[in-house]
């Protein structure tokens, strides 16, 4: 079987057009690191991640955590409008119970109407209302944040190479700036942003947010949480996906395995050298 | 290829169809009792597994086209509502996005194995014309497709080579302009651009249907080539299609659908560009506009040349000399089996057009642009001078005297010091 395998790439053509399909392939995504090497930014090291991998699954407790340290920290300044309330408490997601869902949801004050009398009105939120941004549109957001615009993060780890592993690295990145370099006014020194300087002040502090479960309270674990909860926010299908993958990978490898063996004995009644 | 039709309709009903409107004979013929050679390899597998990808893509598409809204405001969001609303409205999403570059890779294969064996000579020259046809309209509904994310990369993209017909400017003063300007349906890309290439989009696939129609039409003529590049002379070269081809290429389909689901279940995002998943915003430029990888040879040539029209002539120019290759390549012989020399040259062709794609990935500065013009200038001395030249200078090696001698090992016709003869 195996010399029946090595036969089909016997050719030289077809050794060469599999090296060069590697090639295609590699190249297609090695050219992303230097599309973005505006500012010498030194390489993102990656982290372990519950979620990676093809069997990886949320850490629900880090998600719970990364939804407390986004509403309590970044929440002031950065929008998530591509969730609603209720995706806190779908499958696959930080999974708040309804009632938890229902009373996260009530805490903001959603625009609604008109009524009968033909008024707008405010209401407390509900599941089915998507998460209400910190402001009303772009130049509010500007004018309350000295000129730069906090980006809605529903994508942003998907939004940067490097993904969770760049958010991590950015909230952990906060730096003395070197000797010598000239700071513009109300930037802060960050190792891993694209030209180092980046509006945002340092978000994160130890035992700034408090953690229920007995997670220590550190920058570091901070800065983790909300990086897989970005990642969440991105790509909520994440674990729906691997699971149907698994399955489907596992359908299609016996599917080939059969057709392997049909494909055998059906020219194994061709004359062959 | 013309053979005496076997088809026997066995109930009432068929023999009533078959007197009026022979489609099960048609299709018997063509695709059960239809002689083909037997000993193809798996390349050429491909064509069936590209049916499979236009079906994919078509299906997949029309479900995603009822929930995308080609709208300026609304576009990007609603593809996000698929990801994320939609049931499988993510599955489809992937499958529609992965699906294109697979599907790329699978063309890329297909028109390198046509390369390799001369599958374009006579007498398949509409096959192979017909097959470039299908290709340059794969790259147009592609890089439409592309644009409707309308993310910073779909955005910039469109402007990018929208913005390369105003170089006729250079030919005739504002006639470049006049055209961007009736493309983008205004003076900058904008929402009536989108409902444009949204509604283009959905009609090219049907083109590429019809256009598949009439290859393999002209496929089933003359009959597949095969790795000799000798027709099929005796009954013994040839197998039925099915099962044998059929069996052959739903193994390579299998294997071909594990590699898609690879990366739509494990990598989705792979192949994309993290920009894309930023909304469309005229007013920010990202510093590295890149096309989708698919384009990048192309996207290479087009930068190589430093006068704006040139290159532009220069980027078409590389896919319109393919339909042009039935004739350039002057050789009698079709398979690169027995071209010692031309198949170093064409190995070297593969492998400078994937080396294309990599600096064509790469800021068109200092040492890439060297490179890059002499890869530019490689592509086109191969195709416009090295394979005209090689069929006359050439000497072929020992060839098999048929199908079946070479399948049976039989010693090869010795050929040395005869004049190449017609693979025939």
């Amino acid at each position: 079987m195996g010399e029946k395998f090595m036969k089909m790439f016997a050719s030289p053509f077809s050794r060469v057009g599999l090296v060069a399909a590697g090639v295609v392939l590699g190249t297609a995504t090695m050219h992303a690191p230097a599309s973005y090497a505006a500012g010498e930014a030194p390489p993102i090291p990656s982290q372990s991640w519950s979620f990676s991998g093809p069997f990886g699954l949320f850490d629900r407790g880090q998600l719970q955590r990364g939804y407390k340290v986004y509403k309590e920290v970044c929440a002031v300044c950065h929008g998530l409008r591509l969730l609603h309330y209720r995706n806190l408490g779908e499958p696959g997601g930080p999974e708040f119970s309804e009632a938890e869902v229902k009373a996260i949801a009530a805490e903001v004050e959603v625009l609604d109407g008109p009524n009968e009398d033909g008024e707008m009105f405010d209401r407390p939120g509900r599941p089915s209302d998507r998460f209400v941004s910190p402001f009303p549109n772009k130049e509010a957001a500007r004018a309350a944040n000295n000129g730069a615009y906090p980006p809605d993060l529903s994508l942003m780890a998907k939004a940067r190479v490097g993904g969770p592993d760049y958010l991590y690295a950015l909230l952990t990145g906060y730096k003395p700036e070197p000797d010598g370099m000239e700071m513009s006014e109300g930037m802060s020194y960050n190792e891993y942003f694209p030209g180092h300087q980046i509006a945002m002040a340092p978000p994160l502090f130890d035992e700034g947010v408090e953690y229920t479960d007995g997670t220590p309270p550190t920058i570091d674990n901070y800065a983790r949480d909300v990086s897989a909860f970005m990642m969440w926010a991105a790509e909520p299908k994440l674990e729906e996906r691997h699971r149907v993958g698994l399955r489907f990978m596992i359908y299609l490898v016996i599917l080939a395995g059969l057709l392997y063996l049909a494909k055998r004995r059906v020219w194994s009644k061709l004359k062959h050298a | 290829m013309a053979h005496a039709s076997s088809y026997k309709p066995n109930s009432a009903i068929a023999k009533w169809m078959d007197d009026r409107l022979p489609v099960m004979r048609m299709m018997h013929d063509q695709f059960n009792d239809f002689p083909t050679p037997r000993n193809l390899n798996y390349l050429w597998t491909f064509g069936g597994i590209l049916t499979f990808c236009l079906a994919v893509q078509m299906l997949s598409g029309i479900v995603l086209a009822m929930h995308y809204i080609p709208q300026e405001s609304m576009a990007f969001d609603s593809v996000e509502h698929i990801m994320r609303d939609v049931n499988w409205g993510w599955l489809l999403r992937y499958m529609h996005f992965n699906g294109a570059s697979l599907f790329f890779f699978a063309v890329y294969i297909h028109i390198a194995r046509g390369m390799y064996y001369g599958s374009y000579k006579a007498p398949r020259e509409v096959l192979w014309i017909i097959g470039v046809l299908i290709f340059l309209v794969m790259m147009a509904t592609a890089f439409m497709g592309y644009s409707l994310v309308w993310g910073q990369m779909s955005f910039w993209a469109v402007t990018v080579i929208t913005n390369l017909f105003s170089s006729l400017d250079a030919i005739i003063p504002g006639l470049g302009t006049t055209i961007v300007e009736w493309i983008w349906g205004g003076f900058s890309v904008g929402g009536p651009t989108l409902t444009r290439l949204f509604s283009l989009h959905y009609l090219l696939p049907f083109v590429i249907a019809g256009l598949v129609i009439l290859h393999i039409w002209a496929l089933h003529v003359p009959g597949s080539n095969n790795p000799t590049g000798i027709e099929i002379k005796t009954k013994s070269d040839a197998i039925s299609f099915n099962p044998y081809y059929t069996i052959k290429d739903g193994f390579a389909m299998s294997m071909f659908v594990i590699l898609f689901a690879a990366l739509v279940f494990y990598a989705p995002n792979f192949l994309g560009h993290p920009d894309n998943y930023i909304e469309a915003d005229p007013l920010v430029t990202p510093p590295h506009i890149v096309p989708e990888w698919y384009f990048l040879p192309y996207y290479a040539i087009l930068r190589a040349i430093p006068d704006k029209l040139m290159g532009v002539i220069a980027m078409f120019g590389s896919i319109i000399v393919l339909f042009f290759l039935p004739w350039l390549d002057t050789s009698k012989v079709r398979s690169a089996r027995y071209r010692p020399i031309f198949k170093w040259f064409l190995l070297l062709f593969f492998v400078n057009t994937v080396f294309l794609g990599y600096l064509g990935a790469q800021e068109a500065a200092g040492v890439y642009l060297t490179l890059g013009r002499i890869s530019t200038a490689y592509y086109f001395l191969f195709l416009l001078v090295i394979l005209p030249v090689l069929g006359w200078i050439e000497k072929p090696t020992a060839m098999p005297g048929s199908i079946t001698d070479d399948v049976l090992g039989k010693k090869p016709v010795d050929m040395a010091g005869r004049k190449p003869v017609p693979a025939e």
